[in-house]
């Protein structure tokens, strides 16, 4: 069976508790925001003087049009949509920075806002002076950003830095000072706006870790983003923004996919082997994805050299033919280490189940990695209709090793005895 | 997920998100960052390279050197006013602050378009810092030029203490002048070139250079109409020359203090105006 050289990137995976009854702490009313672009812009005295009676010609751009939601206490609350439909202009309006044109906006609690890592830093000033600049400008008293900014530089791993000038801090350094000083700024409401697209993949990975405690100790986060899988893993609820209306809001894995359709809807040359045109489509949802230990009990970790159990059920929700299931095990970012090509038997109609069970070998080193599946079925020659999902976070414990992989061998070294003397 | 228990604090009542504004955030924020910055740029402009301070003096100070040469030696003007070198000095030195803190007021609120775009920066503080900082530059300048009044034998007198009410004035004049071109900045961008060349004008405009006494009554009528006029007028009065003449002397009459005194006031408040007008769409238009 053939798979595409590239698979989208979209993810499925249930998502947690979701507070239903908390008090609404953000509450949105048929925002209007509107930006004039000018045809010819006049932006200089000059040509105004010369040209008094000219007035500019003006195109106006709806960037949002009558949007009302609400997010509750506690919630983490994503934001997607394509380039230019409007979240980032909305980020903007809950954080106070532009003005809504009509409408209301109604918050409780103190809101932080993280629109760029490192905004108002001052390279000329030393990492602790920075720390004292930016604790302000997030909100904080000058006495309690001093009281904390110890705390930030352990957070950054920059103890011993503090006295340099920040024009000497190398990139990562900055990145993870400007992620430090965002994190102690406690806040009720956090807003954050693709912060996570900057640093390496243990940086994002940090972030991540970040936000699923903030999560859990009940802050309320507002994210916006292009990424599904940080949709699907961490957000309560979401919402799909498309030409500054509501596409689409509520469970993140529909609003994924509702994304994805939106994405993959267009040509996509070269995605598949042939230049096959990719769709998301839902085919099917997760009933549950487990790892199971020796006892069949759940595990979440799995210790070195251990056989991965994998129990997974799907529920068809059309039906499944001439498709096939692809799994596989990534690190958080990089190529798949391991890929298993399934093919489903028989015919799957609508609401039958579909599992997947058994163990893989485990030469995995120790560290964090992702099991994802695909979902496939061919419409005809050129299409690929695929549904892509997260179907577990785990962890292989043990002693740190040298290598990614444990493979199994049988080098031995001898003395050559016809050499010997 | 985790079923960690949540900590719940039940949040305070739903109010209407602020908007962007002069003071966003809250008037005790404002304040602090206006501090906090104003500082650590003075530090860094003074503190930073290795001659430190004495950068910052060196500027007026050759500014005087070569004017003092050329209307002692070359045009003569000065030889014939009493005590003109310290006059010059005192003057040239309120006007560095009035040019140089508006000059770089103008272009501020652009300069810092990462912050106006991505935070909710208190706008106004950004121009306000820079004239704060100017403001402390003067500190240290005027402390140098006292010591020069001072050393030349200039006697104090009880008029010394009636400085700060010119030094207030001013101040207002130039928030004023900066709020308002700060705000308009980022919608006429060839304010900059325009006010540096008014600036000019207005140095030229003013009694630093000569005293008023001896301009010709027709074009004397012109200078008096600048608000600036009276407060160097004065300035000369009641520091260096008691015995020079009076607003009513150069047939100004007190009542023009009072004018400069109002339009302090007024270009403060129309800047305040205008700039708390511009605040609210400022970040759209960067």
């Amino acid at each position: 069976m053939r798979w595409p050289d590239t698979l989208p990137r979209a993810v499925t995976t249930p998502t947690a508790e979701q507070p239903v009854d908390a008090p609404v702490v953000i509450e949105v009313r048929d925002l209007h925001k509107s930006f004039r672009v000018p045809e010819h812009r006049v932006d200089s005295l000059m040509e105004r003087l010369a040209r008094p009676l000219t007035r500019a010609d003006y195109r106006t751009l709806d960037t949002l049009r009558g949007i009302s939601f609400d997010v509750r206490q506690g919630e983490f609350f994503g934001i997607v949509g394509r380039n230019g439909s409007g979240k980032s202009s909305l980020l903007k309006i809950l954080a106070s920075i532009y003005r809504a044109d009509g409408g209301r906006v109604r918050v409780a609690g103190r809101m932080a806002p993280f629109i760029e890592l490192g905004v108002g830093f001052n390279p000329e000033l030393t990492g602790r002076q920075n720390i004292e600049l930016n604790g302000v400008l997030m909100g904080l008293t000058r006495r309690e950003t001093l009281a904390r900014t110890d705390a930030v530089l352990d957070f950054a791993e920059l103890r011993g830095f503090d006295e340099l000038k920040l024009k000497n801090y190398s990139s990562g350094m900055l990145v993870r000072l400007a992620f430090a000083v965002m994190v102690q700024a406690e806040a009720d409401i956090m807003l954050v706006d693709e912060v996570l697209a900057v640093g390496d993949a243990a940086f994002a990975r940090r972030c991540m870790d970040v936000f699923r405690e903030r999560r859990a100790s009940g802050t309320t986060i507002v994210l916006v983003t292009h990424d599904m899988a940080t949709v699907q893993q961490l957000c309560h609820r979401a919402m799909l923004l498309e030409e500054g209306e509501i596409r689409q809001i509520g469970d993140p894995a529909e609003v994924a996919l509702a994304y994805n359709s939106l994405q993959f809807a267009q040509e996509v040359p070269g995605a598949g082997p042939g230049g096959e045109r990719i769709v998301a489509v839902n085919h099917a949802h997760l009933v549950r994805a487990q790892l199971r230990g020796q006892g069949g009990q759940e595990i979440r970790t799995v210790p070195v050299g251990q056989p991965i159990r994998l129990d997974a059920v799907f529920q068809a929700v059309a039906e499944l033919s001439a498709g096939g299931m692809r799994v596989q095990i990534r690190p958080e970012s990089g190529l798949p280490i391991g890929v298993f090509d399934l093919e489903v038997p028989h015919r799957v109609g609508a609401g039958e189940r579909l599992s997947v069970q058994g163990s893989i070998a485990n030469p995995l080193a120790p560290g964090h990695y992702v099991l994802d599946c695909f979902i496939r079925a061919d419409r005809g020659a050129d299409t690929w209709a695929m549904q892509h999902f997260r179907l577990l976070d785990f962890e292989v414990t043990g002693a740190p090793g040298d290598s990614m992989l444990r493979l199994e061998h049988d080098l031995s070294l001898l003395r050559d005895e016809k050499s010997a003397r | 997920m985790s079923a960690e228990p949540v900590r719940r604090e039940p949040p305070g009542p739903l109010t209407d998100v602020p908007g962007p504004s002069m003071l966003g955030g809250g008037r005790r924020r404002a304040l602090e960052l206006l501090w906090i910055i104003a500082v650590t740029d003075f530090k860094k402009t003074y503190f930073g390279t290795a001659l430190g301070y004495l950068w910052a003096l060196a500027k007026p100070l050759l500014l005087f050197g070569v004017l003092l040469l050329v209307f002692t030696q070359i045009f003569r003007i000065g030889s014939d006013v009493p005590d003109y070198p310290v006059l010059l000095l005192f003057n040239i030195v309120l006007f560095g602050f009035f040019q140089e803190a508006t000059n770089a007021a103008v272009g501020s609120v652009v300069a810092q378009e990462a912050v106006v775009r991505k935070t909710q920066f208190p706008r106004l503080v950004i121009p306000l810092s820079v004239i704060l900082t100017t403001l402390f530059t003067l500190g240290l300048n005027l402390t140098v030029v006292f010591v020069f009044v001072l050393a030349w034998g200039v006697t104090p007198t009880w008029t010394w203490l009636l400085f700060p009410v010119l030094l207030g004035l001013l101040v207002a004049l130039t928030t004023g002048i900066s709020l308002l071109l700060s705000a308009l900045y980022p919608r006429l961008r060839d304010l900059g070139i325009i006010w540096s060349v008014l600036a000019t004008v207005l140095f030229y405009g003013t009694p630093v250079l000569y005293p008023l006494e001896i301009v010709p009554q027709g074009l004397r009528d012109v200078i008096a109409l600048n608000p600036l006029t009276p407060l160097f007028t004065l300035a000369r009065r009641w520091i260096i020359d008691p015995s020079s003449p009076t607003l009513g002397d150069l047939g100004m009459g007190g009542w023009r203090l009072a004018v400069a005194a109002a339009i302090g006031v007024g270009v403060c408040a129309l800047g305040l105006w205008v700039f708390r007008r511009e605040a609210s769409r400022i970040a759209e238009q960067l």
